[in-house]
């Protein structure tokens, strides 16, 4: 355990950037997959179709697969998001690698967020929707205010299980040098074999401190939404 | 005589505010509305009656247009409804609706029930809005319910509160879809009350039940439903004591026998 107390400096910002990840990631695949799924309950047509492909796609395909597209194939195709190095947050520039890990996650978990988000909707009985058009809501209004604060109960439970695997898939980034948990435990189990399981035993205390933080935070906003039948 | 040949019961009480005309719907195979032509003058209270599967919601629904019709014109105040979107919404707000089954917001007060659609749809001040709501609520006697969820109030109670909601809107028409069907029969008359008190205020309805004593109070006009098309309509009295058709007799005489 020592080779992780003497580079403990490395340790924190390992987890620094797969929070970083998590948390960017998370929002934008909150965000999108939002959208995916009220696209998907929505009254058109088409766009019904197009959101149910996306799922289907990208639920279907291993991160890997996504990663290795993000990482190898759109370079060569010409986007390698340079332009998002320029950018400077808080001191911090954003590496183009960061980003592109983002867009994977952020493509891959989307489709489970919207999966997440339809089945809280389903549970929402169809009669609360059309009390809400009844007295004159517009689909985005009944959405807003109707059906979604209801379905958040249901979405929950489902939605902690998508957060805590996107926790987990930002390892992937590992494979592909990011010296994100993973890869810093990786280099620090080579440098110092005889401390292995120590280390590991670190970073897995690690995963598990920010999944519980994830969960906790959960159950909080879960007591929050009941709502009485 | 038949629904055509009959002088319509409502001539001279106002000028059309609802009219359906020619209008068809179908669910796959199944032919739920059969040509249906009706016109609901200003002030007209019509009951809607009819075995079960015979098309009553289906029309009830597509005067809001929550159900969409194959072929045909609904309009409303001479205005054909709009196809979707905001014109739509503002078509539903000038439409109350009463289901069977109340369908009140369940994660809202029942004062924030009563005060979406004015704040959301009509852009009115809260503080308004809930004195409005107030006055409605006591209005259908829930008024000390207010701060209440509706999973805490009796069937009677929430049916009364869905009628407060809908008017709040100011609608020009209520339509009642089997209001008081999903009630322990103490709590019936409750709601019964509340919608006799609105017909003689002159308020326009369109109620779907099997209440003969509200038909026969409220009513001015039955219209009989079997199979998806209008088969008779008359006053309550004629409809009740002397029913032209045979399915109408059938079916009055399943429904008096208990
Ligand atoms: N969404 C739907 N999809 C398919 N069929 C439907 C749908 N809604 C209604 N139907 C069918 O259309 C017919 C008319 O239904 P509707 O609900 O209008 O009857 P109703 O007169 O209101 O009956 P009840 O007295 O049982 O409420 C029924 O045969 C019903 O099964
Ligand atoms: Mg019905």
């Amino acid at each position: 355990m020592d080779a992780v107390f003497s580079n403990f400096d490395d340790y924190l910002k390992a987890f620094g950037l797969t929070i970083g990840l998590f948390v960017v990631a998370g929002i934008a695949s909150l965000v999108w997959g939002t959208i995916l799924a009220v696209l998907r309950v929505g009254p058109i047509s088409i766009l019904n179709k197009a959101a149910a492909l996306y799922v289907t796609l990208f639920r279907n395909t291993p991160l890997l697969m996504i990663f290795i597209f993000m990482a190898i194939a759109m370079p060569v195709l010409g986007y390698n998001f340079k332009f998002v190095e320029d950018v400077e947050i808080g001191g911090y520039n954003v590496s183009a690698f960061f980003f592109r890990s983002c867009i994977a996650l952020t493509l891959y978990t989307s489709a489970f967020v919207c999966e997440a988000m339809r089945s809280g909707v389903n549970a929402v009985p169809l009669g609360q929707a059309e009390a809400g058009r009844a007295i004159g809501l517009t689909f985005a209004q009944s959405m807003q205010l109707v059906v979604l604060p209801q379905a958040a109960r249901a979405i929950i439970p489902p939605m902690t299980s998508v957060l805590i695997a996107l926790i987990k898939n930002t390892s992937v980034a590992a494979a592909f040098g990011m010296a994100e948990a993973v890869a810093t435990m990786k280099a620090l189990t080579n440098n110092n074999a005889d401390q292995r399981t120590g280390i590991f035993l670190a970073f897995a205390v690690g995963y598990i401190i920010i999944v519980e933080v994830v969960a906790l935070a959960s159950y909080a906003v879960e007591r929050k939404v009941r709502v009485a039948r | 005589m038949t629904a055509q040949e009959s002088t319509p019961v409502s001539a001279g009480r106002g000028e059309p505010l609802v009219v359906l005309s020619g209008v068809q719907k179908h669910f796959g195979q199944l032919h739920a509305l059969k040509d249906i032509e009706l016109s609901v003058a200003r002030g007209e209270v019509v009951v809607v009656i009819g075995p079960s599967g015979s098309g009553k919601s289906t029309l009830c629904r597509a005067i809001n247009r929550l159900e969409t019709i194959d072929e045909g014109t609904i309009t409303l105040d001479g205005q054909p409804l709009p196809q979707e979107g905001k014109a739509l919404a503002a078509l539903r707000a000038e439409v109350g609706m009463v289901f069977q089954s109340f369908n009140l917001f369940a994660h809202k007060t029942i004062l924030e029930n009563v005060t979406l659609g004015p704040i959301k749809v009509r852009g009115m001040k809260k503080e308004e809005a809930e004195k409005q709501a107030r006055e409605l609520l006591d209005r259908v006697g829930v008024g000390h319910q207010a701060e209440k969820y509706p999973a805490q109030l009796s069937g009677g109670q929430q049916q009364r509160v869905a009628i407060a909601r809908a008017l709040a809107m100011e609608p020009k028409v209520m339509l009642f879809d089997e209001p008081t069907s999903a009630l322990d029969p103490e709590m019936i008359k409750e709601v019964l009350d509340v919608m006799v008190d609105l017909a003689q205020q002159g308020m326009t309805m369109v109620v779907v039940t099997h209440e003969m004593g509200f038909a026969r109070t409220a009513a001015d006009r039955v219209v009989f439903m079997a199979d998806g098309a209008i088969i008779e309509e008359n006053t309550p009295e004629e409809f009740f004591t002397n029913p032209t058709s045979d399915r109408a007799k059938d079916f009055l005489g399943k429904i008096l026998k208990h």
